[in-house]
């Protein structure tokens, strides 16, 4: 039986809403649940469970929609109980009335004397006016939220400029602004070396190296993915390294996007030629081929750029970085060796299962030239494209943060449950071999990543004998769930992980391909 | 480019949307705010857009029609019979709460008012008489609004009742209102039993002549000076007007002992000692005073009115020319006398939220301690609330001020524009009625306005901008 239960002109935040319906599923007696705001879209996604009933139907953009599919109409009672109790819990320290919460953007600006800053994660349909009224109250923005429209992206971004402030995003998941981490960011040391990236995922992986290598970052600016797609121009990436450039605490520049447009990269290699600072960049999956400056160092993948940059910023022999990497591939042949000794002979397939985008990507540089090609939800290559995101064949890597993943539900960085899923079932496949995974920290993720994590692997093992499960962890020390901590958690499984992701890219196709050849 | 100081300053972030965000922040001691959003009430952007094209016509119009509402000064200066001083009033007229509407589509509570009033005039012997003659197209209702009146609750105001006047000095316009009855089985909650009818014809026939003769005498009374006091004393003069009841106390009863006998004097003092809410008919006429001061602003996006008959919500708008814009009434979350649930509670009524169009009510809910069961039981819930309204408000009062908020001036004079871009709502005092006529009132609360009424407000005002 369906309980519906419509509020009307209650407004929550999807994740807020997406954590009630995570905890009424896991109620006894309750079969499935949805707890949205009931947007057309979101009608659609929940026809999909059965769980659209006439009053959903009726319910307008501004009303909260629960619907609890139970077993018994007392467990429905108790699930819908549940969820009233969920949304009005207070957050802690709001009872005293220390920690208040503005009523509105006027407000938070007369209780924050000086505010520079604002981060926007509210529904991408209302981002825009927001980060508008925001740029209208001389705050800078870092605008997460992502589906806002690319004519509101480049407005947004020309009103910025025009008023000397700083867009990030939309759809910016990362930035480190004066060492404070925002949104999905790491803990990461202070240090001389600036980032603009346009990845969320590969700023938090060069920013981790970069500090697990001793260095620092002295202001790491996301510019959002769309940045450097030649309607927005690249305005962010272009302001972000004026800024970096006029910046005295910032030696080193460090660029990490995605191949930008024609067009576009020109305006980009414009801008580098007038640093004056040593500028590294990782165009991934693309190679700039024409000499920009002297002091211009591109690199082919998020290590060899973060590594890089460490020289840079160290004052060491640019040879040092390569030499990092040679010994670790050194140490990994070793592994793979083992690893691949234990292979049965029906063992050949590789299995990316990643939550960060970028680490697809990177994967699909490194893999091919050991491996050959990979077939991928988000292949660098359409020929290379899944037909079928959810049936992996060959060797094969997906982006699980991917929007046919992620709708309705929270992205596999902070919800495990899907890839936990799919670690037991491509375990579970005699031809798989190797699964490799990236396991992101820092604030925003998941913190509890073992306790979350660990029965998948060890359900794997148990039906694989011969499986590798390799990772990487993206973090630091001082990250929330301490990467020491995580690191020794998933060894002591028997996962192996390498210190970077291209590192474990490697470790991974070196095993398939040892294997091949027995 | 123009140098960007982020980087050279100390970062302070307002986080909108996702509170997990907050943590990194406080764990690198960044100092960071998190405001609440609520989606516009409005979809269409380019009614935005065009209101922002003319945004500094807008705000001239508003800086008018609130220096009009706050240069307001309502005093009672009289009492009459309805017919004789309200405009319009006729002997067949019924005058209620909220948006018009007909008798089919009146609420229960609604209709047992209009009965009791149609027994009190002598137009019906009993209840049955009264329902057939209510709904036999004889008599014609209309909102107390529109004819310079407010009431409470089902807000009855028929022909021979005694009605206060309130003049606002400034202006020199005028305002009416029924003498409040008191609680249990009253009129204004659509009882109609043969005591309900017995206390409105001593209110006629005993409290009038006493009152009408003690105002008199003092020529006047001043009743802005009366809330402003009351506000410092507890109260917010909707839900709670002790304060202000024993101000007016103090203010009337030795007129009222000079122009009575000593057993009428009594009698009206006593029932004014024995009824809180007393005051609570002067408030809502003194705002309606104040607030039809700064009507008829062109292009003002202000909030004239807000009232609801118990199945509407209407709202007005200054640079409305008197039109209404409704939508359904909501049923309140509200504490429940013993014996009865919101099942039992009909939808929002009464002309009463014209206080929080004044800035008072739930607007000044942070000057009334004693009333915060009704949000949650927090005093801190309360200042939040009152803080949430300046959101939404053109400015704040200059008399009527919050002791907790560093004698801050009330939130007044509600923006519709404010309300339509941010999704703030009007957050509203409320008496709950019973659903069925002749019951009463079953409980009290709060209720934050319903959208509808302020997105089609908005929707009018931005296409008729000029």
């Amino acid at each position: 039986m369906i309980k519906t239960v419509i509020k009307r002109g209650a407004y929550f935040d999807s994740v807020s809403l997406m954590q009630v319906a995570k905890k009424l599923n896991s109620l006894p007696g309750v079969l499935d649940s949805a707890v949205v705001m009931a947007t057309k879209e979101n009608k659609g996604i929940i026809k999909a469970s059965g769980l659209l009933t006439p009053e959903v139907l009726k319910a307008g953009d501004s009303d909260l929609a629960i619907a609890v599919k139970a077993k018994t109409p007392e467990a429905a009672a108790s699930a819908l109980k549940a969820a009233e109790e969920l949304l009005n819990k207070k957050p802690a320290g709001a009872e005293t009335g220390a920690d208040r919460k503005a009523a509105g953007l006027d407000e938070a600006v007369k209780m924050l004397g000086g505010a520079n800053l604002a981060i926007i994660s509210v529904a991408g349909r209302f981002a825009g006016a927001l980060a508008a009224d925001c740029l209208e109250k001389n705050l800078n923005v870092m605008l997460f939220s992502d589906n806002v429209p690319l004519e509101t992206e480049v407005e947004l971004k020309k009103l910025a400029i025009g008023k000397g402030l700083l867009v990030m995003g939309p759809d910016c998941g990362t930035a480190i602004i004066n060492g404070a981490p925002l949104a999905f960011a790491n803990s990461v040391r202070r240090g001389n070396i600036g980032i603009v990236a346009a990845s969320g995922t590969g700023l938090q992986e060069v920013s981790t190296l970069i500090s697990n290598e001793g260095a620092g970052v002295s202001q790491a600016i996301g510019t959002g993915s769309r940045d450097v797609k030649l309607e927005v121009g690249a305005l962010t990436l272009l302001q972000g390294l004026k800024m970096l450039a006029a910046d005295p605490a910032t030696g080193v520049i460090l660029i990490v996007s995605k191949p930008p447009h024609p067009e576009i990269l020109k305006k980009i290699t414009a801008e580098i030629k007038k640093i004056k600072k040593p500028v590294a960049a990782i165009f991934l999956g693309g190679e700039i081929k024409e000499k920009i400056k002297d002091d211009f160092y591109p690199s082919k993948t998020l290590e060899e750029a973060a590594l890089k940059a460490v020289c840079l910023s160290k004052g060491w022999q640019m040879a040092r970085a390569r030499e990092i990497i040679y010994d670790a591939n050194l140490k990994a042949e070793e592994l793979a060796r083992k690893e691949a000794a234990r292979k049965k002979s029906a063992q050949k397939h590789l299995r990316g299962l990643f939550s960060g985008g970028t680490f697809v990507s990177e994967a699909q540089v490194i893999l091919p030239e050991i491996i050959g090609p990979l077939w991928s939800n988000a292949p660098l290559d359409k020929k290379w494209k899944l037909k079928d995101s959810m049936r992996l064949t060959g060797n094969a890597v997906v982006d699980l943060g991917e929007d046919e993943f992620t709708v309705g539900r929270p992205h596999p960085m902070i919800d495990y449950s899907l890839r936990n899923k799919m670690i037991v079932s491509e375990a579970a496949k005699p031809e798989v071999s190797v699964i490799l995974l990236d396991v992101v920290l820092g604030y925003g993720s998941n913190m509890q990543p073992l306790d979350d994590i660990l029965p998948p692997i060890r359900e794997a093992f148990r039906s694989n004998k011969g499986l590798s499960i390799v990772a990487s962890v993206t973090g630091t020390e001082t990250d929330p769930q301490t990467r020491s901590k995580v690191v020794k958690g998933l060894e002591a499984e028997g996962v192996l992980i390498m210190p970077s992701n291209a590192a474990a890219c490697r470790l991974a196709g070196r095993i398939v391909k040892i294997s091949a050849k027995k | 480019m123009k140098i960007n100081g982020l980087f050279d300053s100390e970062l302070k972030v307002i986080s909108i949307g996702l509170e997990s965000f907050r943590k990194g922040l406080s764990d690198s001691g960044v100092k960071s705010v998190q405001a609440q959003f609520k989606p516009p009430l409005v979809g269409d952007r380019k009614l935005f857009e065009k209101v922002e094209k003319r945004v500094s016509v807008v705000a001239k119009a508003n800086r008018e029609a609130l220096a009009k509402i706050l240069a307001a000064k309502p005093a009672l200066v009289g009492m009459d019979i309805a017919l004789k001083v309200i405009p319009g009033m006729k002997r067949n007229l019924i005058l209620h709460a909220g948006p018009p509407i007909t008798w089919e589509r009146m609420c229960g509570p609604m209709r047992g008012g209009i009965m009791a009033a149609l027994m009190y005039e002598g137009l019906a012997k009993n209840p049955k008489e009264a329902e057939k003659l209510a709904a036999s197209g004889e008599i014609k209702y209309a909102p107390c609004h529109e004819h310079s009146a407010v009431g409470p609750m089902a807000g009855i105001i028929s022909a021979s009742m005694p009605v206060f006047i309130v003049k606002n000095t400034a202006a020199g316009n005028y305002s009416y209102a029924t003498l409040n009855e008191g609680l249990g089985k009253v009129l204004r909650y659509g009882a109609y039993s043969p005591e309900v009818i017995e206390r409105l014809k001593w209110m006629e026939t005993g409290l009038y002549p006493a009152l009408k003769a003690a105002i008199g005498l003092l020529g006047g009374i001043d009743l802005k000076a009366i809330v402003a006091q009351a506000l410092h004393m507890g109260d917010e003069v909707h839900n709670r007007n002790r304060a202000a009841t024993s101000l007016f106390y103090r203010a009337i009863a030795p007129a009222v002992i000079k122009t009575s006998t000593p057993a009428a004097a009594a009698k009206a003092l006593e029932f004014i000692n024995g009824n809180d809410h007393f005051f609570l008919n002067l408030s809502m006429a003194l705002s309606k005073a104040s607030l039809d001061a700064g009507c008829g602003v062109k292009n003002s996006s202000l909030v004239a009115v807000m009232a609801r008959n118990g199945t509407d919500f209407g709202v007005q708008l200054s640079g409305g020319g008197g039109r209404w814009f409704t939508g359904p009434a909501p049923v309140p979350d509200a504490l429940y006398f013993p014996g009865y649930t919101k099942a039992d509670a009909n939808p929002d009524i009464g002309d009463s939220a014209i206080t929080e169009t004044n800035g008072l009510g739930g607007f000044a809910i942070a000057a009334a301690p004693a009333i915060v069961q009704f949000v949650g039981g927090k005093a801190a819930d309360a200042v939040s609330y009152t803080l949430a309204m300046y959101e939404i408000t053109a400015g704040e009062s200059n008399i009527y001020k919050i002791p907790y908020l560093d004698f801050r001036g009330t939130p007044t004079g509600i923006d519709v524009v404010k309300v339509a871009r941010s999704g703030i709502l009007p957050f509203i005092d409320t008496g709950v009625a019973h659903k069925k006529a002749g019951v009463g009132q079953v409980g009290a609360g709060v209720l934050s306005a319903p959208p509808e009424p302020f997105a089609r407000a908005f929707e009018w005002f931005a296409k008729n901008i000029r």
